[in-house]
């Protein structure tokens, strides 16, 4: 009887800690978001040059492998995760600026805002209501991302269309499955550090955008 | 200046290639494995988000 009352009191934090860390994940990530798109529209406001955006994003990757896990455990951490995504949404606002000067650009980046919006809503609610643990999807996902950086990497200098739309269409969907992978090890605890759990989600809704922009932007009319 | 950035993006995609090995190789070896129908509750999903960005395209055509 004693262990069965310990077993139902440590079940119960446990599923308070897990709903304490999705809370502050929810919570930060539309600080970030937020933040990341007023950068954008001060960005598009200064008209900054195309070539800001490979700046931003290169120091923002370089802050995110060599900063952001130090300083994760500490409130400094989410001063870190400020600067990222500040510095996402500034070199965004250079792309956007392109597409705001085509006749449906407008548009384009209407509809790439809210269908990225609703796939992470979609997924997001679907992790969080199957029972299922996607925490097996790891080695897939992290090898699928090897594969697209090392093609991504070779684009770089050849330029192709066709090679940028077939990257765009594997980005979308090894972000869909990191948004399941990310939230169920939220959810089952594999994952307690909400700055770093915050910028996993980040960076698959960052890129899920960027790629529809590319592909909708590549398959409109303009 | 753009070739500079090219090559600097290169750089720092070849490290997270490097860190993406590393995760990858520590996920193979310890993480879990899929149970009788996880993957098909993956593939549903990811094949909604393919069919959803289809019907996106089709709307700006």
């Amino acid at each position: 009887m004693a262990n069965q009352n310990y077993s139902i009191v440590h079940g119960t934090e446990r599923e308070l800690s897990t709903n304490k860390v999705l809370k502050n994940t929810y919570m930060l990530l539309s600080a970030t978001l937020v933040f990341s798109a007023l950068m954008a529209g001060l960005s598009i406001m200064l008209a900054v040059p195309p070539w800001m955006y490979m700046a931003s994003v290169i120091v923002a990757m370089v802050l995110g492998i060599f900063v952001l896990p130090r300083t994760a455990r500490s409130s400094s951490g989410v001063g870190v995760l400020f600067l990222i995504t500040g510095l996402l949404g500034f070199g965004l606002g250079a792309i956007l600026t392109l597409y705001l000067k085509l006749p449906h650009g407008p548009q384009v980046i209407g509809t790439a805002f809210a269908g990225t919006g609703l796939i992470f809503l979609g997924l997001s609610g679907y992790a969080l209501t199957t029972k299922r643990d996607f925490s097996f999807m790891g080695g897939f996902l992290f090898a699928g991302i090897m594969v697209v950086f090392l093609v991504a990497i070779a684009n770089i200098f050849l330029s192709m269309p066709a090679l940028s739309l077939a990257v765009s269409g594997a980005i979308i969907l090894l972000m869909s499955g990191f948004i399941l992978f990310d939230t169920s090890r939220i959810i089952n605890g594999g994952e307690t550090n909400y700055i770093m759990a915050t910028y996993g989600l980040y960076l698959s809704i960052f890129n899920i955008f960027i790629s529809l922009l590319q592909i909708l932007g590549i398959m409109s009319d303009d | 200046m753009e070739l500079f950035l090219k090559i600097a993006a290169a750089v720092v995609m070849g490290m997270m290639v490097f860190y993406a090995w590393r995760a990858y190789r520590q996920w193979q070896a310890h993480g879990p494995k899929a149970q009788k129908g996880d993957w098909q509750a993956v593939v549903l999903p990811l094949a909604l988000v393919a069919g959803f960005v289809a019907l996106l395209v089709a709307m700006v055509r």
